[in-house]
């Protein structure tokens, strides 16, 4: 399951998306979200999809990887289009014993599956076009206001990036340990829910010792190299606009304003 | 260019009103000279007080008593932390918990980043690091992509990229594969020869001492044994007994002095003893 959320999954090529500064992708993704929440008929659905479409193209990312992000909440998906399709009041379509489909039903669960579809692939567009580090970078400059207020921004930053290198390494090793103790006869499978979780708990304790173990290495080693906060540090890949970024902006603006002239 | 004063270290246990508990005394009286371009291997079997010794030497950890003192600056006085930290470059022992960041070469970057240095300098630094540690061609892969050996190459470019003056290596090959190891003993020598940079490794391979221009032996917080790799590996029976072998071709040689076969001591490597057996014969 851990291996389907294609969430911080960089995917390598060279594309446009790939070029474009990240706080262009940051703020053209929120924009899409805000856009998609605006989003009231079909129309203006077929436009988002329409665009998210587009960039898909640009991306150059297989659609496949976009999907597997589709894979983590399905649930979720399942759960919303269950609701709206059953307690939806309105004009009745079907009725099986106490269930009632109704025709608003219908149209609110099909656009709240079309709303998260879009936002689970507008967001994984962003994260496999940009290296998490582009990604921390452009968070780290676009929230950098808020250290007036005494957030660590440059601190959030950094811990975010590490976390999004050890996610692979933590999900080894939960693999080493599960196959560790099953080699021991630990039974990960069978059982009903609290079973299992109970049987998680062997499996956690490990590997949050070794997590622990890890973040005392990594610190030491981090120190060793005259890491000090953020304070009088510079880049090797500063962020910097280009004309393909501000060409974005505009596409970007034109798209919202777009949705909220068909309302 | 590092001079170990009389350093002594305590790892203190506290139990839980702060009071002490227990201490442990892992490096006792040591002082060593460290010059400029030399290449020295410390020996140690485990709990030898090796590895503590070796975060001494970049303010990682302070001595309880004594001093450490790398290009006359000495590790307690805060101030020159960073300096310290900058000539002298660690690398540790388990690859994946050294790495920062996503990409090799911003990993590389991360020091000098750190220190300030202007993005242009940088992008120089990181070409140049990576070249002479021969990860070049790896640059733009992700860490996870590379095999043990090549992460602490890029471990080794990172410290480079700082332009460090001395490199500290912390059992840095204890969880490499032999090729893995051959290739960063490979990289050492040629920076220590070629670039005249200082080379501290700690180690318990034999075969990686047999390189060294200096062999120091820990055993039990202390120095006990200094000196050429020859003149160390010539005394197999005292080595043994500080809990750490010969190297297997000094062995074999020993082995065959016991049998009546005459040679000199403190045979180090195969192309060694197999010239010595033919002059023998001739």
């Amino acid at each position: 399951m851990l291996r389907d959320i294609t969430l911080g999954q960089y995917y390598p090529t060279d594309s446009v998306l790939h070029r474009l500064d990240p706080r262009t992708k940051l703020f053209g993704t929120m924009i899409y979200i805000i856009g998609l929440f605006l989003c009231k008929s079909w129309i203006e659905y077929g436009i988002a999809a329409a665009a998210l479409a587009v960039m898909i193209i640009l991306s150059r990312v297989p659609v496949s990887f976009m999907f597997r992000g589709l894979k983590a909440i399905a649930i979720l998906l399942l759960i919303s289009v269950v609701f709206n399709l059953f307690l939806t009041d309105g004009e009745i379509w079907i009725k099986i014993g106490f269930l009632r489909i109704t025709y608003e039903g219908l149209r609110l669960a099909g656009q709240m599956a079309a709303r998260l579809i879009c936002l689970v692939i507008g967001a994984s567009i962003m994260t496999l076009t940009t290296t998490p580090n582009a990604l921390t970078d452009g968070l780290e400059r676009s929230l950098g206001f808020l250290k007036v207020i005494r957030v660590p921004v440059h601190e959030i930053a950094m811990m975010m990036s590490i976390a999004l290198r050890f996610i692979p390494i933590l999900i080894e090793e939960t693999d080493k340990i599960m196959k560790a103790q099953m080699a021991r006869g630990a039974d990960f499978e069978n059982g009903g829910l609290i079973e299992k979780a109970k049987a998680m708990v062997p499996l956690l304790v490990p590997l949050f010792i070794s997590a622990f173990r890890r973040a005392t290495d990594l610190a030491t080693a981090m120190e060793a190299r005259c890491y000090h906060g953020g304070e009088g540090r510079t880049k090797m890949k500063p962020l910097k606009y280009n004309a393909r970024d501000y060409a974005a902006y505009i596409i970007v603006i034109a798209f919202l304003v777009l949705l909220i002239l068909i309302r | 260019m590092i001079e170990v004063n009389k350093i002594t270290y305590d790892y203190i246990v506290r139990d839980e009103n702060d009071e002490i508990e227990d201490s442990v005394r892992a490096v006792n009286e040591v002082s060593l000279n460290i010059a400029q371009g030399e290449f020295i291997c410390v020996l140690g079997h485990n709990g030898s007080g090796k590895s503590t010794l070796a975060k001494t030497l970049n303010a990682i950890l302070l001595p309880t008593f004594g001093e450490v003192l790398v290009m006359g600056m000495n590790t307690r006085d805060e101030t020159c932390t960073l300096e310290i930290r900058k000539n002298v470059g660690m690398v540790f022992q388990n690859p994946d918990n050294q790495i920062v960041s996503n990409v090799v070469e911003e990993d590389v970057a991360f020091g000098p980043e750190n220190l300030g240095v202007p993005t242009e300098e940088i992008i120089a630094r990181v070409a140049k690091a990576c070249e002479r540690a021969g990860i070049a061609e790896k640059r733009m892969m992700s860490p996870n992509q590379l095999s043990g050996g090549q992460k602490q190459r890029v471990a080794i470019a990172g410290v480079l990229a700082m332009h460090s003056k001395c490199i500290v290596l912390d059992e840095a090959t204890a969880m490499l594969d032999p090729i893995g190891r051959k290739d960063v003993m490979r990289t050492l020598i040629s920076l220590n020869k070629e670039d005249g940079i200082t080379i501290v490794l700690i180690t318990h391979y034999m075969e990686e001492a047999i390189n060294a221009d200096r062999v120091i032996v820990m055993d039990q917080a202390r120095i006990v044994m200094e000196g050429t790799p020859k003149e160390v590996f010539s005394q197999p029976e005292r080595i043994r007994r500080y809990g750490i072998d010969v190297p297997q071709v000094t062995e074999l040689a020993e082995a065959l002095m016991k049998r009546g076969v005459a040679l000199p001591k403190g045979i180090l490597t195969t192309e060694e003893l197999i010239s010595e057996l033919k002059n023998r014969k001739a």
